[in-house]
């Protein structure tokens, strides 16, 4: 193998990558954009500046949700728990209301966050202690916060008249045409992206994904990063929980029941590995905007609401072989032009 | 040299494992400036060595000092902030990330607000390559790279640092002549520089070449430290081995019966290619060669665990079809794998359940395993290959790893294999179960089992095989009969400079 022959072969293969990097979120980007648009063409209200606003705001919460699992899932972990957290901190952002009707609104929003942390606290501290695989641990979880929040709701139900206006306001306004939870989304997306790509703790959470060994090795405290994946994973999904609040006004204790679900299906769809080390939380939120555009949409193009879970299905089955597909044809390209002789 | 303090000193380093002794009493010296080379059989002890330094594991007992000051690193990291750098025998690289995130993971240049320089960190990749010669791309991702590739990945890992103890456990073991003579220029520069280097590997002419003293290690244990100028390969042989050769290698002369194995023209894109040989009844073929050649993989695809993408493969004249791993063990094929924790074994499982994994449709009734019927079997089995366990029903994890090798061993033999393959069958276990295993294989043949044996012990192949094969670099490159094969015949043809099939 000449040293030549090694420059092009390696060359080629970064671009390579490079490439099947950018495919991938502009695949997400390009499949929206044909679902919008042969929505638009049986129906052109699908795209006013309302049914925009509708689905924005609908894509929010998914959205956050999804940053925070693709924090936990970059490093080969996963977080159930999510949906339950969510439900918990919606209705204790609605009991502080009822308590306290004059509370402020970033108390509110603190509040959500430090107790969807404190969830993750308790998910990363039980993953950290027994060594028990994510999956595991934050199935159980998801049942006990679940429960805890039948406990604390006990068949009450919380009224967007128990609210103050403006935190109701918040959950309806919009800012420049654009749903003021969705500018929180998009600053959560923003700022999560530029951690991942642009600070040693962020590319050492993708390293612990791609090589938990090596990581190891190259001294990276994999136990405190994963850790701090789960306290951030939860502190998402606690500011969820209070955008939830915010938006739909009624809660009680079944808020959020069965998003995780949801979650980890945009995660996937929008190109994070799964055995993690590689994705993004850009295409994470890109994956969310397409299920709930989807969802929307269906129904829209006269799809069978009993399809619709079906046509999900069928994204996320066709996301994972197509990565599985290009992850074929990467190695077989980086393998062939690396090979013996 | 010897009036400066030493830079790094090990001072009744013990480290055990459950119930193996991995290391006892351990001393060693390293001088700035220095290349000590660091010799042992594979088990004696030396990774664990590297693994202490490295901060992977605590030591059991003892002091390591770095610069007279006592090192208890609680961790990898520490160990790099003492200066000591590993370069492991396995490349540890993350396969997403790209080769100058590799090198630089958590040291990554900064710029303002503790951001990474992107920029600053891809010209510092381009620079450490141009000092090595290293012609790779720094934004490709570490994927895909061959291992020589990812073993001077890990050297510009290492050179990033400014490491004043650079231990390099076997780094060329995986490369060739030119690769490996690049290396030596940087290690001799380092050297120059002040740092110290242990160095680790099997080529004793690397060893003379390279390091001013030697240090031996056998079974866990320091045997001698002496300057390299004043010591033969014969003295270090003996040293390494602690007794007569012949007595670890039992081999007896077996009848050669008909061809058992036939492998032909198998090739698999960029691993292998054109791969031919055959196996008869009663013979122990080795397959010798370089960490990397693809003997691993040959053993996989004749078995079917992966497809070849031509070639085919024949056991006593039917051919097998491809990929298909449930046929070759009907046809009497028996694959002891490389790495028996991963492959060969259910670690939590009973000593028994293991030893009757592969057979527990022959012995279950109406499709149930009964205790009974498995528990005779794997007493049976164990009994004839001296498996020491305290009961059939311990875990697996419990046993050493001689005993480990045994019962995989055991799985296999049970199936009454006509053609057995095994990959490193005595990697990591200690002396006295090797001659054992080798005893075993031994019987084997001479029961008229055609037996393919993987190795890169040397003494090994050359004790064990009545023909050597050797590949190198995806290919067969040579086919030595035992009369003719010599350690110096064989490592030339493994390192590609001579040899023909």
């Amino acid at each position: 193998m000449t040293a030549a022959g090694v420059l092009g072969g390696a060359k080629e293969g970064g671009r390579l990558a490079h490439r099947v990097l950018l495919v991938r979120e502009l695949g997400i980007a390009v499949a929206l954009a044909l679902l919008v648009g042969v929505t638009v063409l049986v129906n052109p209200r699908f795209l006013t500046a309302q049914g925009i606003k509708d689905l924005l705001l609908g894509a929010t919460i998914l959205a956050v949700l999804a940053v925070g699992q693709s924090i936990v899932v970059i490093t080969r972990n996963v977080d159930l728990s999510v949906g339950s957290v969510l439900g918990l901190s919606a209705f204790a952002t609605g009991s502080l209301f009822v308590a306290n009707p004059g509370l402020p609104i970033p108390v509110a929003l603190a509040a959500g966050v430090l107790l969807g942390a404190a969830c993750g606290v308790v998910n990363g501290g039980l993953i950290a202690a027994a060594r028990v695989p994510a999956l595991v641990v934050t199935l159980g979880t998801l049942y006990v916060f679940r429960g805890l929040d039948h406990t604390w709701a006990g068949g009450r139900q919380i009224n967007a008249a128990d609210m103050p206006p403006g935190f109701l306001r918040m959950g309806s306004g919009t800012l420049l045409g654009v749903p003021v939870l969705t500018l929180f989304a998009v600053v959560v997306l923003v700022a999560a992206g530029y951690y991942l790509r642009g600070y040693r703790s962020g590319r050492e959470l993708y390293a612990i994904g791609s090589s938990p060994a090596a990581a190891r090795l190259a001294g990276i405290p994999v136990g405190r990063r994963v850790f701090a994946a789960f306290v951030a994973s939860g502190a998402l999904a606690g500011l969820a929980g209070v955008l939830y609040a915010a938006r739909f006004g009624t809660l009680d204790a079944n808020a959020g029941n069965g998003f995780e679900l949801n979650v980890v299906a945009a995660v996937v769809v929008g190109g994070v590995a799964i055995f993690g080390g590689s994705g993004s939380v850009y295409g994470a939120a890109l994956g969310a905007v397409l299920l709930t555009t989807i969802s929307s949409a269906l129904p829209v193009l006269g799809v069978s609401p009993f399809w619709q879970r079906a046509a999900v299905g069928a994204l996320i089955l066709a996301a994972i072989g197509l990565d599985r597909a290009l992850a074929v044809r990467l190695a077989k390209t980086l393998r062939g032009r690396n090979g013996h002789g | 040299m010897s009036e400066l303090p030493p830079i790094l000193s090990l001072r009744h380093v013990s480290k055990s494992f459950g119930a193996v002794r991995a290391l006892q009493d351990v001393r060693l010296d390293l001088w700035p400036g220095e290349v000590h080379g660091l010799v042992g059989e594979n088990g004696a002890g030396k990774s664990t060595l590297v693994k202490i330094l490295a901060g992977a594991h605590p030591a059991d007992a003892g002091t390591v000092l770095v610069d007279g000051r006592e090192l208890s690193p609680s961790g990898p990291s520490d160990a790099r902030a003492a200066g000591i750098a590993v370069i492991y025998q396995e490349p540890a690289l993350f396969p997403d990330l790209s080769v100058a995130e590799n090198i630089f993971m958590s040291r990554q240049p900064l710029r303002s607000l503790r951001r990474i320089d992107a920029g600053a960190m891809r010209r510092a990749t381009a620079e450490l390559f141009g000092r090595l010669g290293i012609h790779l791309d720094p934004g490709r991702p570490a994927r895909g790279l061959s291992i020589a590739d990812q073993q001077l990945v890990e050297i510009a890992k290492a050179l990033a640092f400014d490491a004043r103890i650079l231990v390099m456990d076997e780094p060329t073991a995986a490369l060739s002549g030119v690769e490996a003579e690049r290396l030596f220029s940087v290690v001799a520069s380092l050297r120059e520089a002040g740092a110290a280097v242990l160095f680790i590997s099997h080529r004793f002419d690397e060893i003379f070449a390279l390091c001013h003293r030697v240090t031996v290690m056998r079974d866990g244990r320091w045997v001698s430290t002496d300057p390299a100028a004043g010591l033969t390969v014969d003295e270090l042989v003996r040293r390494m081995v602690g007794r007569e050769v012949s007595a670890l290698y039992p081999r007896t002369d077996a009848a050669v019966g008909e061809p058992r194995l036939e492998v032909r023209s198998l090739t698999r894109h960029g691993v292998f290619r054109d791969v031919s040989f055959t196996v008869r009844g009663g013979e122990i073929v080795a397959l010798a060669g370089l960490v990397g050649a693809g003997r691993s993989e040959v053993a996989r695809a004749v078995f079917g665990i992966d497809r070849p993408d031509a070639g085919e493969v024949l056991v006593d004249g039917v051919r097998l079809p491809p990929g298909d791993t449930g046929r070759a063990i009907a046809a009497g094929l028996a694959l002891v794998p490389e790495d028996r924790r991963q492959q060969g074994l259910v670690m939590e499982l009973s000593v028994e359940r293991n030893a009757t994994l592969t057979r527990r449709w022959s012995l279950s009734r109406l499709g149930l395993l009964t205790g009974g019927r498995e528990r005779a079997a794997a007493r049976e089995w164990s009994e004839r290959l001296r498996v020491k366990t305290a009961r059939l029903t311990d875990p697996v994890s419990a046993l050493s790893g001689g005993n480990q090798q045994k019962v995989v061993l055991a799985k296999w033999l049970s199936t009454g294999p006509r053609v057995l393959i095994v990959d490193e069958p005595t990697r990591g276990i200690d002396v006295g179960t090797k001659a054992e295993v080798h005893r075993l294989l031994s019987e084997l043949a001479g029961q008229g089992v055609a037996v393919l044996m993987i190795s890169s012990e040397l003494p090994e192949v050359l004790g064990m095989a009545d023909r050597v094969l050797v590949m190198h670099e995806g290919r067969l490159v040579a086919d030595v009969p035992r009369a003719e094969a010599g350690e110096e015949r064989v490592m030339l043809a493994a390192t590609g400079q001579g040899g023909a099939a």
